[in-house]
């Protein structure tokens, strides 16, 4: 039995959008450059977001090679350090992981998987990528002033982040990074209210909320986390600029710097703490949901199988997001704050790791049975799940108030945060990316570069983080420049950090691989099929691939099912895209006919 | 043959709630796009109002100073006697008239009563405009008399940042809220909306609908209900 929707009811959109309703391109500019059309913005988006993120990665090696080999590099001061960290923590989170899957994927994906002919308010949307392209650019412009970028921690907390003893922190540094962040957000929100919109209101028939791919489901309630938590962000980035600026004092309290006692007096630190948790912890999930959505497509397609309790999927998605924002100050237990919170925010936590085991089960039993295809995506999920599943077990430890207060601080909290939300979603990304390369450009990428990237980025990733867990049980404090004669910890810790930078380096050349890959495929890689992957949803039933604008003929597709009916029995494929009627449907002609 | 089963018929109650959302192309029907995203866009917009609320009480208690009395600071010298809030009580009463306005406005708008529209507007527009008027009579007389965002004579530093930073980013967003309102005025005026046009609407690019009105409409009372919280938790605590 399919279910078929039920009569057109009032107030929908037409299936045939008239030609003047569409946004034309008339010059180069208007094509390539000012473009309101949401795949081309995608791919700025895109674009954009990889180019700093390699300003990130170069920064990790800078990190690596002072922790490796101290004492050998006379540039990586003390100082620099800290900005490096800063630096790499606020680009790889905000401005490689944020805008990479809701402004690169959230575009491209959204309007052509729910079989919407652009983003609802094109002009709105490149408007986004412009403000994005902004926050960037006034980001990398905090490398050269003078006092170089602020080295308070992705955190920023103050009174720290805003005293001299700070990198950047009496300069322009930290006012840079924070007119950037609200430059950022002030982007994101256009864009976020286009994602949101167009999924709500511009679906094409049939396409109810319950067909949705995964990916849509996950792009859609990441959006709506970050609309509702980047205000926090942006209302602690304007009251740090006044008091940094004006010398208000919301977030400082009475303090003596250097024998000397400042003017400020009477602010609350931890408020800021709470505000940026309150952002900084649903942010995690706006990096995560998007990637859970797009591995269960992954995994669906690549092993020929239905995802696993679609609806529990769904359900699932939501509730992590609701609870995403109850459980905030786990990053503070150190904090000072009341013990009852501690024991409050240690519940939710828990709590949490529910809908998120579920998940993971689904993912499992998707595999189950399928006919699992070892293809590169299908390699990047299936490291995806591995290494989330190992994030999320040493979120539990850290969920604990007694086990965290001694962790916190540690290389263990870092594990922990690469592992779930550094490697997890950046495998994701790369599966994604190999997956629709061949949408975006009628190409695939090169088959055994793409294999060599995966098993040294997985193993390495693996080889990188895998020790730091236990760096941070024998007590190496994170953000240091150097250890020196720190006499609990033990001088083999020196060896393994040695060790680590060796694989951060030969993990960071697999990388330009990639991205030699990439550049190399675009123009000469081998011409791929129309549906390589034989994926049921909409994208690949446009009218060209790659997508042209306006994305499907004249009529827009109808929707009959959900995207994944994949090895449905008897039929011919072993398929049925999800835009093709019931009555259509290639049988297998019964014996004997 | 594959059974195709098709239902037309629609469940009642929180049933039905469920499967209109879940329906397909609209979860909520018969809203515009441009409707959508205002509401969508004030539920984040309350959310920036909120932290800076949690913000000023927070600091509120946690400075050691005492708080400066509200209505001692924003009372006026009037015909002999000093009487509290009164500049407030006037700003507050002209901007819930202005609400008023703005709603006559939408519904002259569904009405295609384009005269009535662009003055209710324009009016609104004008009763926006006074109240940031006052607004900047307000801070110029507390800049007189010595309120800074880092210090005042009356107590607690905190009072001055947090009065400006709050006051000024609701008067920022009544201003634009006052651009906007004329912007929409004079296409109204024009006869953008009319069915009979060739001009594509705003925002939503369809032709012949005053939906921007309403849209317009929303903002302007958000901005006045946020007013409401910043009067009760600002001035009258
Ligand atoms: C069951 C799931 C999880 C639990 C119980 C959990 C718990 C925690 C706790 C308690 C901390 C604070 C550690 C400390 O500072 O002492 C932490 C840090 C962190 N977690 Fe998780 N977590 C979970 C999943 C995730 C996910 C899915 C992500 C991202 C996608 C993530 C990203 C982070 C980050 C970025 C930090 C470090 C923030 C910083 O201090 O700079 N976590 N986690
Ligand atoms: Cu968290």
């Amino acid at each position: 039995m399919v279910d078929i929707t039920p009569e057109k009811v009032e107030n929908v959109s037409p299936a045939e959008v008239p030609e003047a309703d569409l946004y034309h391109a008339h010059s180069f500019w208007t094509k390539y450059v000012f473009c309101q059309d949401a795949k081309v913005i995608a791919i700025q988006y895109s674009g954009t977001a990889v180019v700093i993120g390699m300003v990130g990665l170069v920064l990790s090696w800078l990190m690596r090679l002072q922790l490796g080999v101290p004492e050998t590099f006379s540039f990586i001061s003390p100082e620099s350090y800290l900005q490096f960290v800063t630096m790499h923590g606020m680009i790889m989170v905000i401005y490689l992981l944020t805008a990479l899957f809701l402004g690169g994927f959230g575009n491209y994906l959204i309007q052509l998987m729910v079989g919407a002919r652009d983003m609802v308010f094109p002009y709105v949307n490149m408007l986004s990528y412009w403000i994005y392209l902004l926050a960037v650019l006034i980001l990398v412009a905090s490398f050269f002033v003078p006092g170089g970028p602020t080295g308070a921690g992705w955190t920023l907390y103050p009174p720290q982040a805003i005293l001299s003893g700070t990198p950047g922190g009496t300069g322009l540094g930290i006012i840079l990074m924070l007119v950037s962040l609200a430059f950022f957000i002030i982007g994101f929100t256009m864009g976020g209210l286009n994602y949101v919109v167009t999924i709500l209101q511009a679906r094409t028939r049939g396409m109810t909320l319950m067909r949705m791919p995964l990916t849509i489901w996950g792009i859609f309630t990441a959006t709506v986390l970050a609309l509702l938590a980047f205000p926090a962000l942006f209302v602690s980035a304007i009251m740090m600029t006044l008091d940094s600026v004006l010398g208000t004092s919301f977030f400082m309290p009475a303090i003596v710097e250097f024998g000397e006692q400042l003017s400020y007096g009477g602010g609350s630190p931890i408020l800021f703490q709470h505000l940026f948790w309150f952002f900084g912890h649903p942010e995690v999930y706006i990096v995560a949901l998007p990637a859970f959505g797009i591995v269960s497509d992954l995994l669906s397609v690549h092993a020929r199988r239905h995802i696993f309790g679609y609806r529990m999927m769904v359900w699932a998605i939501v509730a992590i997001g609701a609870l995403s924002f109850v459980v905030w100050a786990h990053h503070m237990y150190v904090s000072g704050m009341n013990p009852w919170f501690g024991f409050f925010f240690a519940t939710t936590t828990l709590i949490i790791a529910v809908p998120t085991a579920i998940k993971v089960y689904n993912w499992t039993l998707t595999l189950w049975r399928g006919d699992i295809h070892l293809t590169i995506p299908m390699l990047f999920a299936i490291a995806f799940i591995i290494t989330f599943v190992n994030g999320g077990i040493t979120g539990l430890f850290l969920g604990n108030v007694i086990v965290d207060v001694p962790l916190s601080d540690t290389m263990f909290v870092v594990a922990h945060f690469h592992m779930v939300m550094g490697i997890a979603p950046i495998l994701v990304v790369f599966g994604a990316i190999y997956h629709w390369f061949p949408l975006m450009t009628g190409r695939m990428l090169n088959d055994a570069m793409g294999r060599f990237h995966f098993w040294v980025t997985f193993i390495g990733a693996y080889l990188i983080y895998f020790p730091m867990h236990y760096l941070g049980f024998v007590g190496v404090p994170r953000r240091y420049w150097s250890m020196e004669d720190t006499n609990f910890i033990p001088d083999s810790a020196a060896d393994l950090n040695a060790f680590i930078t060796v694989a951060a380096l030969i993990v960071g050349f697999a990388q330009l691989v990639f991205i030699y890959n990439i550049l190399v495929s675009i123009f000469k890689g081998k011409p791929s099929e129309r549906n390589p992957w034989k994926a049921t949803s909409l994208e690949w039933q446009t009218e060209t691939v790659p997508p042209g604008h306006g994305n499907f003929s004249k009529e827009l597709p109808v929707v009959y099912r959900w995207a994944y009916s994949f090895s449905v029995p008897g039929t011919v494929d072993d398929y049925v895209p999800q835009n093709v009627h019931p009555n259509d449907v290639k049988l297998v002609e019964p014996e004997g006919s | 043959m594959t059974e195709v089963n098709v239902t037309d018929d629609r469940p009642s109650g929180m049933q039905g709630v469920i499967a209109d959302w879940a329906s397909d192309q609209r979860a909520f029907k018969g809203v515009p796009w441009g409707k959508a995203m205002m509401w969508i866009f004030l539920l984040s917009d309350t959310f920036i109002f909120s932290s800076f609320l949690v913000s000023y009480m927070t600091v509120r208690m946690s400075t050691p100073e005492a708080w400066p009395n509200a209505s001692e600071v924003f009372a006026l010298h009037m015909f002999g006697a000093n009487i509290p809030l009164i500049l407030i009580a006037i700003m507050t009463f002209i901007l819930i008239t202005s609400s008023g306005t703005m709603a006559l406005a939408v519904n002259f708008g569904y009405r295609k009563n384009r005269k009535m529209t662009t003055l209710m507007l324009v009016l609104t527009a004008i009763l926006g405009a006074s109240f940031v008027g006052m607004q900047a009579f307000e801070w110029t007389k507390l800049i007189h008399e010595g309120v800074r965002p880092w210090g005042n004579p009356f107590g607690a530093e905190q009072f001055g940042a947090t009065f400006f930073m709050i006051t000024g980013f609701h008067g920022a967003h009544v201003s634009i809220g006052v651009l906007f309102l004329l912007i929409v005025a004079r296409k109204v005026w024009r006869g953008d909306y009319e069915d009979d046009t060739e001009r594509r609407g705003y925002f939503t690019s369809h032709k012949g609908s005053y939906n921007i009105v309403e849209e317009t409409g929303l903002y302007w009372h958000f901005v006045d209900l946020v007013w409401v919280f910043i009067f009760a938790f600002f001035y009258l605590w």
